[in-house]
């Protein structure tokens, strides 16, 4: 029997774009010193009130609008209830599905390996983030830095059937959030985090009808994409297994844990025993009207998303569809792109550069774009002195390298390292002749017929000349010499 | 001489003219504090190294007052009257104690209420009961227990107080003073420890209707940390209060005031009710027009019910901050779940886990459409049944409870099914967050009642204008409770 799979996410990203938090007047940002910005409605003091924020509320607006949902007429926040020790009001303020959250009932178009899915969106929602909790040995800090910190919390219907086309709409929507500055989307920071959920069923059955779907089991806490593919792929093996080995049947509804370490899920409870968090609107924040005019105004502001600007890349600046995606992937990179455009680089150095020698460095060395030495200026530069010949392209990869290593100009090191390209033709012309007279042999060859020996005697005047000279110029007149003899 | 038993006003003009410094009321209104105490247990605590402050144009600078214990105060115990927050002293002001602050105010003393609001009969604190100063064998009523209890008393011209059903109103009517709520949102909540959001509100205990406009005018405004404000700047309380009120309009339900509605109505239902005819006949002096309507019995014995569980729900949830972990003392326990556990049961009183029970029951799954939600429909209806009755008459007028304050050993904080609409229509003044004020209209047994006057969202001026012209037409305008035990 041969089996497929309904994969669904609730991807959790926080928002990193405002200046405060969701509902309250404290910094939103990163920190490593725990409890330095929180205010005392972060900690639930009696008698302290939330105050919503209204730039979350348009960021949220914004990803509603992308996904392609519908927008509320009013917006409301509910209470979710339950007791956790990094939840100090005992409850967390969220949207339900009713009423109406930013967003219900969308969708997003996205790629696998060039071709185009789409996925159903059930809908996005803003809500406030916990505090984090650490554990000791025996005891557990609490760091209030996290608690209310603005999340959006979106739902998909089950409509991935692989780990693959799970990770590339996260991926998709990562630099969505980045694009629009909604969220950096930096997992390390813990500003993405993901539930899964999987089943399975037979593969001649109708997915479109969910009589046919299998159990759902949900994985919560997976928090790295890298770790929702082991997950997911991890999930659909034991429950095949469960089909053939017979106990598929038994298996109940129930929520799972990605365990990193162990590379396994680990039961956590069964369906039964869900949470009933006793929702209800939460009466400090007055319903307010979301007009259609502010909902224009936001619009307006959603700037070139990732895939418009790969459409771009490929009919504009004739760059291949791998590349473009590659470069659309982050945004930082992507606007590093477009800033040596901006700057008269042509576009495919730019992009051989960037998706080659640059990413490898990122990549090799652990470091993001923005914290690099060499900017989109010093890149552009050494593109064209290679266009303009003034220095060779092998000269120019190790200028590359240097500059990223010792972090200086390109002209400086340029200078420094003697690198100017030699096209003063008596000098090449002197150097032809030595080498010619050095090479008898070859020059006979040459009169008797071998014109592919020009290539060496080429390569040998440029070894000579330590790579300075032009190497165009040097065929040309050493083509000149050979003939004269 | 004393002062503490005089208006802000009258009080106000002897510190301008020197005839009295703000040092010496507080020396007063500390000494009568302790006195009381003694008595009649209102107070969780006296502020005995409290400050003078300077006098300015404002009327209630260098004049002591009494905050009910449920007020954020920086730097001074703040427990709710429960055991959960013993210990608990907070970093902040509530923003209305803050705008009195700024004025020149003086804290004396915080008063007992029922545990965090939650009941009416001043028995339920964790510092003991406290006792009607008109016959200390009779309950206060609550929650603003304590701050009824010292106004009436004469310790200070006014005190601070909440309202959540009728936590204000009803106090003040069995202490024979004024109790005041104005519209929702017009006095911030930022900082009153909360009990249920959506009805939830601040307002004041005093002895004359001026004083209570005098008070809110400067613990109202628009706040940046309660979203549930609205800009009043433009509104001052204490204009019209003086205003001719020929031609108002005033409605009662017959419903409830008519005493053939009440069956088994005992001697002194009888003499209450005959007493708020009395009440409307003043009226009638006035030049007010009186008019009965009618509202539909059923709706109206809902109003308890529904209140129990919209108020019940929100508090579970409102509460669920105390845990003992960031603030109250800490309880021992292997995990988190002992140590909350632990917390909660030793330290809430059985009256307010029964509501918490109620609160989580109505909002589960299974349970919320009919409890939940119905109740909010029903909160709807009767708003709304209000309502169109303010699009005719300017106020509706209404006595309160079923008449003076009960003994104590009759006290019973049980919510009761057969609890009658008289004793609880107050809280639909809650449900639409009207401007509802009570002041005294008489004596029954010995004892004060009083009558409420309730108006539309937004109509506070009219509301007091109304009020403050029926009080000048009594004789119960600042009275001070004297103390008898005729009757036992």
């Amino acid at each position: 029997m041969k089996y497929k799979a309904l994969i669904g996410l609730e991807m959790h990203c926080e928002i990193t774009g405002t200046n405060t938090k969701a509902f309250s007047s404290a910094k939103n940002s990163y920190s490593t010193t725990p409890n330095e910005n929180v205010r005392p409605v972060d900690m639930a003091f009696p008698g302290t009130l939330p105050v919503v924020n209204k730039e979350a509320v348009k960021k949220a607006l914004m990803a509603s609008i992308i996904l392609n949902c519908k927008q509320p007429e009013y917006i409301y926040f509910e209470r979710k209830n339950y007791y956790y020790p990094d939840l100090p009001k005992g409850y967390q303020i969220t949207q339900e599905t009713k009423p109406a959250p930013v967003g219900i009932y969308g969708h997003l178009d996205y790629y696998v390996n060039g071709e185009l899915k789409k996925v159903r969106i059930n809908n996005i929602h803003l809500e406030e983030d916990a505090a984090s909790l650490d554990h000791k040995d025996s005891t557990s800090t609490i760091d209030y830095n996290r608690a209310g910190v603005p999340l959006l919390e979106l739902v998909t219907y089950p409509d991935f059937k692989n780990a693959e086309e799970a990770v590339a709409f996260l991926e998709t929507m990562r630099s969505i959030y980045q694009y629009t500055n909604i969220s950096e989307g930096d997992s390390k920071k813990g500003q993405i985090r993901c539930d899964v959920n999987v089943s399975i069923m037979d593969e001649n059955l109708d997915e479109t009808k969910e009589e046919n779907w299998g159990t759902k089991i949900e994985i919560k806490n997976v928090n790295s994409f890298s770790a929702v593919k082991d997950a997911i792929n991890y999930e659909i093996k034991r429950q095949i297994e469960a089909k053939e080995n017979g106990t598929y049947d038994e298996m109940e509804q129930q929520t799972r844990r990605w365990d990193d370490e162990k590379q396994e899920t680990v039961y956590m409870r069964s369906k039964v025993d869900a949470i009933d968090y006793k929702y209800f609107i939460e009466p400090n924040i007055p319903k307010f009207k979301v007009r259609q005019e502010w909902l224009d105004e936001i619009r307006m502001l959603i700037p070139e998303l990732p895939n418009e600007r790969k459409e771009k890349y490929i009919k504009e600046y004739n760059i291949n569809t791998k590349d473009a995606e590659t470069i659309v992937k982050e945004k930082d990179i992507s606007d590093y792109f477009e800033k040596c455009i901006k700057l008269n680089c042509e576009p495919k150095e730019a992009s051989n550069w960037i998706t080659t020698r640059l990413l490898g460095y990122l990549n090799k060395n652990d470091i993001k774009i923005k914290y690099i030495y060499m900017t989109p200026e010093m890149l552009t530069e050494i593109c064209n002195s290679v266009k303009t010949g003034k220095i060779s392209s092998q000269q120019a990869k190790e200028v590359f390298t240097l500059v990223l290593e010792e972090k200086k100009n390109p002209e400086e090191i340029i200078k420094e390292k003697g690198f100017v390209q030699n096209s003063n033709e008596e000098e090449i012309i002197d150097l032809i002749q030595k080498v010619l007279d050095d090479n008898i042999e070859a020059v006979n060859g040459y009169k008797n017929g071998k014109t592919n020996i020009v290539g060496y005697l080429v390569g040998q005047v440029l070894k000579a000349s330590q790579g300075k000279f032009n190497p165009g110029l040097t065929a040309k007149l050493l083509n000149e010499e050979l003939r004269k003899r | 001489m004393s002062y503490m038993d005089k208006s802000i006003k009258e009080i106000h003009k002897d510190l301008v003219q020197k005839k009295v410094s703000s040092q010496e009321l507080i020396d007063e209104s500390i000494k009568k504090s302790h006195e009381i105490q003694e008595k009649y247990n209102a107070f969780v605590t006296i502020l005995d190294g409290a400050k003078p402050k300077e006098v300015t144009e404002e009327l209630i600078s260098g004049i002591p007052f009494g905050v009910k214990d449920n007020y954020s105060t920086k730097g001074i115990l703040s427990t709710g009257s429960s055991n959960t927050l013993r210990d608990y002293i907070p970093f902040f002001n509530a923003t209305s104690i803050e705008n009195l602050l700024n004025k020149g105010a003086i804290i004396v003393n915080k008063t007992v209420l029922d545990e965090f609001g939650m009941g009416g009969t001043g028995t339920t604190g964790h510092t003991g009961i406290v006792k009607n100063p008109w016959n200390p064998l009779h309950m206060c009523a609550g929650s603003s227990a304590g701050s009824a209890c010292a106004v009436a008393a004469g310790v200070y011209p006014y005190a601070t107080g909440s309202d959540t059903g009728d936590s204000i109103r009803k106090p003040a009517a069995y202490c024979g003073i004024v109790g005041y709520k104005p519209t929702y949102g017009m006095i911030s909540r930022y900082g009153l420890f909360p009990f249920a959001s959506s009805l939830d509100h601040c307002g004041v205990l005093t002895r004359n209707v001026e004083d209570a406009a005098i008070v809110v005018n400067a613990m109202k405004g628009k706040d940046k940390n309660d979203m549930t404000t609205w800009d009043s700047s433009k509104i001052d309380l204490t204009k019209s209060l003086y205003e001719n009120v020929k031609g108002k309009k005033l409605a009662y339900i017959k419903e409830l005031c008519n005493v053939e509605y009440h069956k088994n109505a005992d001697e002194t239902l009888k003499k209450h009710l005959e007493n708020f005819k009395n009440t409307l006949n003043i009226c009638k002096e006035l030049g007010i027009e009186v008019e009965e309507i009618s509202i539909d019995e059923k709706l109206l014995n809902a109003i308890a019910s529904t209140y129990v569980v919209i108020s019940c729900a929100e508090a579970t949830s409102n509460m669920s901050n105390l845990t003992g972990i960031i603030f109250g003392p800490r309880e021992e326990g292997k995990n988190y779940v002992e140590i909350i556990k632990n917390y909660r049961t030793k330290n809430f009183s059985p009256l307010i886990k029964r509501r918490f029970i109620i609160g989580s029951y109505v909002l589960q799954k299974e349970n919320k459409d009919r409890y939940f939600f119905n109740a909010q429909r029903v909160r709807r209806l009767l708003v709304d049944e209000w309502k169109k009755a303010f699009q005719k008459y300017d106020a509706i007028i209404l006595p309160v409870g079923t008449g003076p304050a009960p003994l104590l050993k009759e006290a019973k904080d049980v919510i009761d099914d057969s609890t009658k609409a008289l004793e609880e229509h107050l809280q639909v003044g809650n449900f639409g967050g009207f401007p509802s004020i009570t002041i005294p209209n008489g004596f029954i047994n010995n004892l004060p009642v009083g009558v409420n006057i309730t108006g539309n969202c937004y109509e506070d001026e009219k509301v007091l204008n109304i009020a403050c012209q029926l009080e000048n037409k009594m004789n119960y305008k600042n009275q001070i409770a004297k103390e008898n035990n005729d009757e036992i």
